[in-house]
Parts: C-alpha cells; structure tokens; sequence
C-alpha cells in the first residue's frame, strides 16, 4: 500500500516547511526541461538510424532485398548428341537428378549429416566444398552431387524442410550416357566438371566452376559445337521460397547434334577383334580422310566420369598398369617394323637405287658396318627380289636396299608418307612420332649420324616411331597413288577441309610396291592368314622388337631380378587396304606383345569385310539405321558376350542404364 | 474540484495528432497485411481507435483526484489479475500475458498495468509533499512497483516489464532525486546485468535476442532473421519509399510480422526516410504536447500522471523504432497507435485520456 501519511520520525522543522510548500509544478521546471530535450534527442537518435540505412546504404540493402525477391536458376542447355555417320547414335542425353547446396544460409556443420544420409565420402565433399567456397559468390550455389539414386533421391525430399536442411536444392539435368564396355571411349571422350587448373587456362577461363565441359576426345574437340547456351529463369519468390511471378526466362539453346564419320559396325567388329587385347585399330577411307573405326585397348568406361568420376574408380583407371586412358591410336608411338617396308621400297625404286630386277641373297644374316644383322627367317630367303622382299618381309633384302638408300633418302620418303608429324586430326593430344635423320640426330641428340644406324630403320626399327593413325594415313596415301588427306571425324556439321596434299610420284614404281603388298596377303606371303576370298586386299605384315638383341639376351640373362616379360614380346602390326585399285579402306592394327605380325592381320581382315559385307548388303538388315528405321536393331557381327543385348540399347541409346 | 468543463476544452492538438498517427498506422497496416490472412486486421484497428476514443472521453471525465484515490484499489486489483495469469492462462508466443474474451479478443493484462503504475508513482510522490525524494521513498516506491514487474518477468514479458521501470525513473527523477541516490542506482544497473551474466539467468530465448542484437550475422536464419530482414526492408526504402503496397521485404513476407511489432520497418520501405522523419516528428510533437500539459497541469499529481503517460511513450517508442533500425535489442513491444493490436491501444487511449482529463482541470486551482 503506497503510504499516505509521511513518515513519523521527521523534525517538527520539516513538517512545518512542507506546510507552506505549496502544490504546483514549478519545483520541477528545470528537470521537465530536460525531458524535453531529452525526447528531442531520442527521436534524433532515431532518425539517424534511418539516415543511416535509408539514405547512406539505400543500395547496399536494395541489393538484398533484391536477393531476397528474385531468384534466377540456370536452365540448363542439354549437350547435342554424338551421332555415327549412318545417324545412329553413340552419345545420348538421359535425365538425371542432382543435388546442389544454396550456400546463402548453409551451416557447414550440416554437410556430414547430409553426407551420412546419400551415404557418400564426406571427407571428399567438404575438401571439394572448402575449394568451392573460396572461388564463388555466396549465390552460387554448390553442386553437391550428381546422379541421384532413388533412395538418395527420396532422402532428399524427405529432409529439404525448413526445420531439417531447407539449403538442399534438386536440379533436374541432361547427363551424357556413353556406350558401354568403353565401346569408342577414346574417340568420344568424356565430359566433366571444369577443373580449377582448366579454369586457370585461356582455354577455358570463360567457364564457370560447376560447368559440364568435355574433357577429352570428341567432347572436347567440338566442345563448342557440342555445348549448348544455358538459359536463365528469374523469378519472385516470398519469404517460404515460394513462387510469386515470373520476371523473365530466357530459353537454353540446345546443343548441336554432330555426326561423325565412324561406322558404328566397323567400330563394333574392330571393338571384338581387339577383345582382350591390347593395341588400337584404325580405319579409314583414303579417299578422304574420314576415320571408319577408331580403337583403342584396353578401355574405359566413361559413364564413369560422368558429372564427377568417385576417387576409387578414377585411381583404378590411373593406375591400371595397361593405361587404358591412352588413346593408343593417336599417342602410342611405337617402332612399325616391317610395315614400313613399303615406304622404303618406293624410295629405292623412286631414287633408282634399286629396281624390280635387282636381287639379293639372303643366308639368314648379313654383316653391314662390321656388325652382324640376321633376318627373322634363320636359313634365310635364298634369292630375293624386291617382291619377294615385301611378300616374305626379307629383312636382309631391306637391310641391303637401306645402307644403299642412306637414312635421309628414308626420312624424305617417311615424310612424304606424313610419318614424323602429327596427322592433323580432330582430336585433343595427338602425338607425332619419330623420323630420324642427320639432321634430327643433331638438332635432338646433339650427335652426329652413325652411318651403321640405318640398318635398323630400314626394316622399321631403330629410333623410328609412329602412331597406328600415322601408319594408316600413310600406306592409304600411297594406295591412292600419293594422295594424302588429312584424316578426320567430323562428317556434319562439315568441317572446312584442307586439300589433299598430293605428291607426283611414278606411278609404275607405286604399282611394284603396292603389287609386293598384294602378294603380302595373296600370294604365300607373311599375311596369307587375311587373304579374302573374292577381294583383292593388300597388306604388310609388322613385328616390332620392343629391346635390342643385345639387351634382350641381357634381360633373359637377367630374367629373376624382375624385369618385365612384356617388353620381350614383340609388337604386332598389319597394315591394309582393299581393293587394290581405287582402294576405299585402310586399316591398321597394333597388337601389343603379340609377337608376330600374322596375328594382326586377322583383325584388319574381319574390319575390311565387315566394310565390304556392309557395302554389298551382306550385312544383316536390322544393323543398319535409315530414316525410315531410326531405331536399328542388334548390331551384325555381334559374337559372343562383348554385344549382349543391354548392350545394344547402350550403343543406339535407346535403353536407361 | 468542479466547474463546467465542455468538449471545447479538450487538447485539441494532441487529439489530431494522435489520429494522424492512427490513421497512418492502419493505412500501413493495411498496405503489409492486405491479401493474406490478417487481412481484416485494419478494419479491427478501426473498431479499437473509435472505442479507444470512447474511453478517452469517459476517463477524461472522472476528474483524476478520484482516480488516484482509488489507487490501493486498482493496484491489489493488478497484482491479484497477474498471479491469476500464471495459474490459469496458457501461453501464447511463449508468454503468459493474455486473458482470452469473448470473440477471439484478448485482454492483455500488464497492458493496462501500466495505467496503474503511473497512477501509483503520481500518488505516491505527490503524497510526498516535499521537494526532494528521500532514500527510503524512493525504496518504498520501487518495491511498490518491483512486484508487479516480477509477475510480469515470470510471464515472461521482459519489454514490458522495462517500460514500468521507465515510469517509475522519470518519476523519482522529477521528484528530486539525489546525486548519491542516482549513482547508487547506476552502480546497481551495471552489477545486475554482471550478475545475471554471470550465473547464467536470462532465459533462452532472451539470451538469444540479447546475442542477435549484439551479433545479427551470427545466426541469421535464427534470432538475427527479424533485425536484419528489418534493416533491409528500412534500408531498401531509401529516400522517397517504394511506394504503398510495392515493399517488398513486407508483401512478400521477408519481414516477419509487419504489421505488429515491425510496422515501423514497413512503413519505412514503403515511405522511405522522408515518411519517417514525417512520423518521428508527429511523435515528438505527441510527445511534447503532452510534457506542455505537465507544465500547465494545476497541482503535482496532474504533472506526475501526464510526465508518466510522456515517460511510456517515449520509452516505447524509443525501444521499438530502435529495435527496427537495429539499435535496441529485440524486446516485443509494440509501437503505441501504429502496431495492430487492441490492448496496447485501447491502453494508449486511455494514458491519453489521462493526459486531457488534466488538461480540462488545468484552471481550476
């Protein structure tokens, strides 16, 4: 109870100084005063915090509020599809989920959680999230991961409330679907997200880090064509992240479809053929440069890299002992052997140096600048003319014709042949292999030309490399009486082709070589095994020695101190055309550690049938795609478990996976 | 005390003043709410400032002498409603502050609490009849008015509770307080909030706010979300506003209830600085206007009760536009004549009403 009486222990004094005091308002003008400034005071308080929001930072909070209202999300623009040139297709788009993070409000602390629940390698996605975070603005949002499963999927919708994890954002894309079996894989490629040392690099600065590019082969050659232009969608969200209204959408342009110049059934012949095996098979069609097949062994199966390859398998595919990552027709530089022999020839008949007539006895061996070389046939060919020579690949017969020619009468014809650089192919990291000459020895070596180094070289060994691409470029402009195009895989949209590069030459010394390869496959020669019925098909066999003698019988010598038995076994190369006459397919095959060229030959054989099965309508029907039959059926030549029939649908794209 | 007293002698300025800011207040809150589900709260605005006036009128007629004559009444009567809030109600927003009527209205009790407290103060000191405030009143007094704050911390109400505080420190302020009596009460203010601190008393939720308001961006989806949503939505405005209706931060709801407790930040966007420093000086003309009927008032408890009434306002005025603009902690009181809301304008009305029922017997002594 408030106390209405004064207290009782005051003075007699004070009670009668509060008698006169008088009742009003005036004792406390003073202290009302400073109530009134002080309410001044207060609102200019207030005021200020306006001026200070409203006036100094009106654009800094108009961009959060614009943040706040306007949501703008990618539409992406699916990649065109890689067609073969019958306009089937090898590269397919196919739906796929993925999951992306808005870092606006994410708490880094939500990621292993998140993680455990898709059941993914947290320690890979906060390594990949803290590399993110440095590189992009706050808007951006973090791609998480891609390819959802269902069950992942279902996680996700079951957790994006505002309670649990609202930052969890799905997003819808066109994900690349490759062949299976790594049908083609060094041809296509793969795409994949822009690395932060491609982002580092002129050619790919103008992306952005979460972008799909193609990183290898086709996919990156034709990245642009490839590439589509992602569209944008801007809209008015409410507070819930609900839509309000539209503001603008601006349409992704598809990627271009492009059409290649492979035949997917040559491909698949080629594929089986080198089943198990490691080496590469080309096909081409010397009449313009287009490349038919393309195989490289082992493979890989790109799906894999598909949005991010996982850790486990990307270290399996690096560090396969095979290198299934090396695209063995365009990057394994290796010594041709006998398949060379041809080159050397036109240059013996070319120079007159040596002419059809001209013979040599081969006794299994010969001495040439004091040192001993033996011919792969120990008793020796006996009498050997130049035909003879090529068609029972007498080594000695070459070794003669070489320290005759000197090594940059070779180089010259090695070049003219376009051996020494690079093809000019339409894909990414082709190599150029080897020509030695004087000059080479010098400028690379920094050593002087030993005149006994061409013994080797003229039966294609010693420091002369070439890729299987070189190698079919090659012989196929030499079938075509010295006409060499450039060979290439795009066929639509047609690219701007430079002219073949020509080269007269005597076309009745051209006749003699390319006779001495005919009698390779048709007249007992080391390529018997390839011979066609019905088809004049030329060839030269190959068998390339990895080592040295000398260094081999040091390694047999040597063999328990774990020096591998590979490099022992020799390469084994064919090269071949058909017909013999206005030839339209070359074919090279490398098989490595095959031991003997007639093991190559059996490769090209079946590629250059399947060319003329295909061409004859021999071909089983449903193989064959037209535009009234737009979905083939089984591929011809399917053999065995390699074109199980999942694996159709995998190849035409038809099927999910 | 008598006389003839007639409309004509109502404070005709504070009135229009204190319309123009209802009027602008429903206005806003028609602007943030129309569309959604509070969309018919304007119109319940309407019916509250024309009863408020009723009871404006009514209290201004029963001269004040008799209203602080039954002080003891109304204070027993306070603190008997408030242990019944903790016993009976049920929390809403956390709090138990509300006495559910009839038709969905609800009674907030420490509202109109306030009323009684600055009737209190008035009677007491003025009972005092002495220049200077002694130590032991002021103790007396403010234990009259601690245990009401109490019942109101316990609800929890912490903002209101606050705003009693302020009554009772213009009061002893304007009775002569002492030097040493101020100092002591700072030394206490600094070692409360230590001690509170220090053995870990706020509840949750306040320590929250207290740690938005010092840190927003430390949790901004949490306890930060509301003061800097605020500040976008004041800032974005700018100058001139964006216009009636085109704020965005409040039509699309960025800014969490902008029609109570936040109506200032969407006035701000919509009207930009220029309306706020229009509103701000409505205010303080309100503000002044009433201290000017302090000064005129015919005897000390008429000066106490309109300095007490000015001494609310202004503390929650000071709270909530500060709260808005991210100079005060997020406390939940609302902005008197502008938030939507019965009891805190209703109550208003009836401060006001106070205010002029001084003003009418301003001649008589």
């Amino acid at each position: 109870m408030p106390p209405n009486a004064p207290p009782d222990h005051e003075s007699e004094k004070e009670r009668q100084a509060k008698l006169v005091l008088r009742d009003d308002t005036k004792f406390a003008s003073g202290r009302i005063a400073f109530f009134q400034y002080f309410c001044v005071a207060v609102c200019l308080y207030l005021v200020s915090g306006f001026w200070v929001l409203q006036v100094q930072n009106e654009e800094y909070y108009w961009d959060l509020a614009q943040k706040n209202r306007i949501r703008s999300s990618p539409i992406l623009a699916p990649r065109g599809k890689i067609l073969d040139r019958d306009g089937r297709v090898i590269v397919d788009n196919h739906s796929s989920f993925g999951l992306n993070l808005l870092r606006d409000n994410l708490k880094v602390e939500n990621i292993p959680t998140i993680c455990e629940g898709l059941e993914v390698d947290c320690d890979d996605v906060l390594e990949r999230f803290r590399a993110f975070d440095r590189r992009n603005p706050k808007h951006a949002p973090f791609p998480f991961k891609e390819e959802l499963h269902s069950a992942q999927l279902a996680f996700v919708e079951a957790h994006r409330g505002q309670d649990t994890f609202p930052e969890m954002e799905i997003e819808m894309r066109q994900q690349r679907l490759y062949p299976r079996e790594g049908l083609a894989a060094h041809v296509i490629g793969y795409t994949g997200e822009v690395s932060e040392a491609e982002l580092d690099s002129a050619e790919f600065a103008r992306f952005k880090q979460g972008d799909t590019i193609g990183k290898a082969g086709i996919e990156r050659q034709y990245n642009d064509l490839l590439m589509g232009i992602d569209g944008q969608r801007r809209v008015v969200v409410d507070h819930r992240g609900i839509e309000r209204e539209v503001i603008d959408k601006k349409e992704a342009v598809s990627g271009k479809t492009i059409r290649l110049t492979i035949d997917l059934d040559l491909q698949a012949v080629a594929e089986l053929a080198m089943e198990n095996r490691r080496g590469a098979v080309v096909a081409l069609d010397p009449r313009n440069g287009e490349v038919l097949a393309m195989v490289s062994r082992p493979s890989y199966d790109p799906n894999k890299f598909v949005g991010r390859i996982r850790r486990k398998d990307w270290d399996e595919i690096r560090n396969d002992p095979a290198n299934p990552l090396l695209d063995r027709t365009i990057q394994a530089q290796l010594a041709p052997g006998s398949t060379f022999k041809p080159i050397v020839a036109l240059a013996g008949l070319d120079t007159g140096t040596v002419d059809e007539g001209t013979g040599v006895t081969c006794t299994g061996g010969e001495t040439f600048y004091g040192t001993r070389h033996g011919c792969h046939l120990k008793k020796g060919h006996g009498y050997v003319s130049l035909y003879r020579g090529l068609t029972h690949s007498c080594d000695v017969y070459f070794y003669t014709l070489g320290s005759r020619l000197g090594i940059d009468k070779i180089a010259e014809y090695a070049e003219m042949a376009g051996l020494g650089r690079k093809t000019g192919v339409d894909l990414p990291n082709e190599e150029e292999g080897i020509v030695p000459s004087t000059r080479w020895k010098i400028r690379t070596l920094r050593q002087r030309w030993f005149a006994g180094e061409v013994i080797s070289v003229a039966i294609g060994q010693g420091a002369l490399t070439v890729t299987p691409l070189q190698l079919a470029q090659a012989i196929g402009g030499l079938a075509m009486g010295g006409v060499w195009h450039k060979p290439h895989l795009l066929k639509d949209p047609a690219p701007a082709l430079d002219p073949p590069r020509k080269v007269e030459l005597d076309q009745e010394n051209l006749a003699r070589v390319i006779a001495g390869m005919y009698g390779v496959v048709n007249d007992g020669g080391t390529g018997a095994r390839s011979k066609l019925p019905g088809l004049e098909m030329c060839g030269k066999t190959g068998t390339a020695q990895l080592t040295s003698n000398k260094l081999r019988k040091a390694i047999m010598e040597n063999r328990r101190k774990g020096i591998p038995q590979e490099i022992l076994q020799d390469n084994a190369w064919f090269v071949g055309f058909a017909p013999r006459n206005h030839p339209e397919i070359a074919v090279v095959a490398l098989h490595e550690a095959g031991l003997h060229g007639d093991r190559a030959a059996p490769i090209v054989r079946d590629v250059i049938k399947a060319y003329f099965d295909k061409k004859n309508r021999k071909l089983a029907e449903p193989g064959l795609a037209s535009p009234k039959n737009p979905r083939p059926g089984p591929l011809a030549y399917t053999r065995g478990s390699v074109l199980s029939s999942d694996r159709e649908g995998a190849i035409t794209g038809k099927a999910g996976r | 005390m008598g006389g003839y007293r007639s409309l004509r002698d109502l404070d005709w300025g504070l009135l229009v003043i204190t319309l123009t800011i209802c009027a602008l207040g429903i206005l806003q809150i028609y602007s943030a709410t129309h569309g959604t589900k509070f969309g018919n709260i304007w119109w319940k605005q309407v019916l509250y400032v024309t009863v408020g006036l009723g009871l404006l009128w009514l209290i201004a007629n029963i001269d004040y002498h008799t209203l602080l004559g039954q002080v003891p009444v109304l204070y027993v009567g306070l603190i008997v409603l408030l242990f019944a809030l903790l016993w009976i109600a049920t929390p809403v927003f956390g709090a138990r502050s509300w006495i559910p009527l009839f038709g969905g209205f609800q009674f907030q009790v420490s509202e109109f609490g306030k009323l009684v407290i600055i009737l209190l103060v008035a009677r007491y000191l003025t009972n005092l009849r002495r220049d200077h405030l002694g130590g032991r009143e002021l103790l007396k007094l403010s234990g009259l008015v601690a245990i009401p704050m109490a019942l109101i911390l316990k609800q929890p109400d912490f903002g209101t509770a606050m705003t009693y505080l302020a009554i009772l420190g213009v009061g002893v302020f304007l009775a002569g307080l002492r030097l040493r009596h101020i100092l002591i009460v700072a030394v206490v203010a600094v070692v409360i909030p230590v001690v509170v601190y220090r053995f870990d008393l706020l509840l949750e939720h306040q320590r929250a706010r207290l740690v938005s308001f010092l840190d927003p961006e430390a949790d901004p989806r949490g306890s930060g979300y509301q003061v800097i949503q605020s500040k976008i939505a004041i800032g974005s405005g700018g100058m001139w506003g964006r216009g009636v209706s085109q704020g965005s931060q409040t039509q699309l709801r960025f800014l969490p209830v902008p029609h109570t407790d936040f109506v200032m930040a969407t006035f701000a966007e919509e009207h930009g600085f220029v309306g706020v420093v229009a509103v701000l000086g409505l205010y303080m003309l309100l503000l002044l206007q009433i201290v000017q009927n302090a000064q005129t008032a015919p005897d000390r408890a008429g000066m106490y009760i309109c300095m007490g009434v000015a001494a609310l306002l202004l503390v929650h005025l000071m709270v909530n536009v500060g709260m808005a603009v991210g100079r005060m902690p997020v406390t939940g009181i609302p902005l008197p004549l502008m938030s939507a809301g019965g009891s805190s304008m209703l109550t208003t009305f009836l401060m006001l009403g106070l205010v002029h029922n001084v003003r009418l017997r301003r001649f008589v002594n």
